[in-house]
């Protein structure tokens, strides 16, 4: 049986983690709320890239010299996976969770016989691959200290991509991240990037009806195209970051969430104990004393 | 001639300006243009240069903003922009630019591989470029 002594112990304890998981939930409230601006922030760039990236490649698909970015190198044999994550724990299952999905993919490609390299970016992923497929990992990104994942983030990422695809060290690129769905639901989602995946026209758009024959090109649409493939990549690690940067917050958010609740239930459960043992003791001394006047 | 054109100049990070206006000068790749609503449908590539947007044709343009890396989208009415780096030139701040050319042109000194020096060196022209736009 704990002492009164070690029960207050105990519960001081629990309480100044308690405080402390509070505050951490707060910070990753407002820290969320910048995220996702940013997210929204990015949407309408992604968004103008894709329709202008839809009706360009349409016409240059099945043309002999298409870009390599666009349509491979022919090629399944190497596959680079990309694995972004975030810099620091304390988010619930989102580090895992991206971890454990990259690790499916990286086995199922094993049994085929593919070669799998590993391209991380932030720290847990890196840490957590780096147990069991530490010789797969050729590159990894970290941004310690971090505020605010930001376009600088996402051109390094993507040069090295770029550099690795042109020297032919892989031939399939796809990254992982957790999309952001709300503060409680972040999915773990595989994207491809090389082969470009050219998003179908939106119905409606405005590029509908006017065709992409009446469309000028200066210069012409290969070298647009050209030009434009990387800077859609770029995008896409940039859209993947800033997602990435939302769902951590929000996972922490919950994550801090429970903790606090679990703290109030055991603060709760110690409280009950420790006021039972204090009248257990004072009805011990009374009965002492008690029965020693009776003894007189 | 009054019909406008619906602009939007868009960042990576951010929308960066939407207005209706009369017209925009483009410095695309090849060359120089003035797009005016009812442009003939065009995309374009840009050089690290200075966009002019008029809100009314003629006499001095309303906006000038410097943009780095990108491509423009015109579709009839409208008018997009996406640029990688955009600096409107009015919230730019002389002496702090010339300090950053100045350490762009150190980077270039210091550069220790091929790749880091030409990126510096782009950089630093670009930067030059956009110097020389403001004075």
């Amino acid at each position: 049986m704990a002492s009164l002594k070690d029960l207050r112990n105990r519960i001081n304890s629990v309480k100044s983690t308690q405080k402390i998981t509070r505050a951490m939930q707060m910070v990753a409230a407002s820290k969320l709320r910048r995220a996702q601006e940013a997210v929204e922030a990015g949407r309408p760039y992604a968004q103008r890239m894709e329709t202008v990236l839809a009706s360009l490649a349409g016409s240059l698909l099945d043309q002999p010299g298409a870009p390599g970015l666009l349509v491979g190198n022919g090629k399944d044999d190497v596959h680079l996976i990309v694995v972004a994550t975030a810099e620091r724990g304390l988010c619930g299952a989102f580090n895992s969770s991206i971890v454990r999905a990259a690790i499916q993919k990286i086995e199922l490609l094993k049994r085929q016989g593919k070669t799998v390299k590993i391209l991380t970016v932030g720290r847990k992923g890196a840490i957590q691959l780096r147990r069991n497929y530490g010789n797969l990992i050729v590159d990894s990104f970290e941004f310690p200290g971090l505020r605010q994942v930001g376009f600088a983030q996402a051109l390094p990422v993507a040069e090295r991509i770029l550099a690795m695809f042109e020297a032919g060290e892989f031939d399939v690129c796809s990254l992982f991240y957790n999309r952001f769905q709300s503060v409680i639901s972040q999915i773990v989602t595989e994207i491809q990037l090389i082969p470009a995946q050219i998003p179908e026209l939106p119905a409606g758009s405005l590029n509908e009806g006017l065709g992409l024959a009446v469309y000028e090109f200066e210069p012409d649409e290969e070298t647009i195209l050209r030009e434009l493939l990387p800077r859609n990549l770029t995008v896409q690690v940039l859209r993947a970051l800033l997602e990435n940067a939302a769902s951590e917050q929000g996972a922490r958010m919950s994550a801090m969430d429970n903790a606090t609740r679990n703290a109030g239930d055991l603060i709760n459960g110690l409280t009950l104990t420790y006021n039972r043992t204090r009248q257990a003791v004072i009805t011990t001394e009374l009965i002492e004393i008690i029965s020693g006047a009776e003894a007189l | 001639m009054a019909d406008t054109l619906s602009f939007e100049l868009v960042s990576p990070d951010r929308l960066l300006m939407s207005a209706d206006v009369e017209a925009v000068m483009v410095p695309g790749t090849e060359g120089d243009m003035t797009v005016m609503a009812g442009h003939m449908p065009l995309i374009s590539t840009l050089r690290p240069a200075v966009v002019d947007v008029y809100a009314t044709w003629g006499g001095a343009p309303s906006t000038r903003i410097f943009v780095r890396g990108g491509f423009v989208d015109v579709t009839g009415d409208r008018v997009t922009l996406l640029a990688e780096q955009a600096t409107d030139l009015a919230e730019l701040d002389r002496a702090a630019l010339a300090q950053q050319v100045r350490n762009a042109a150190e980077d270039v000194s210091l550069a220790k591989t091929d790749q880091e020096r030409a990126r510096a060196q782009a950089l630093h022209d670009s930067l030059n470029e956009l110097l020389s736009a403001v004075e």
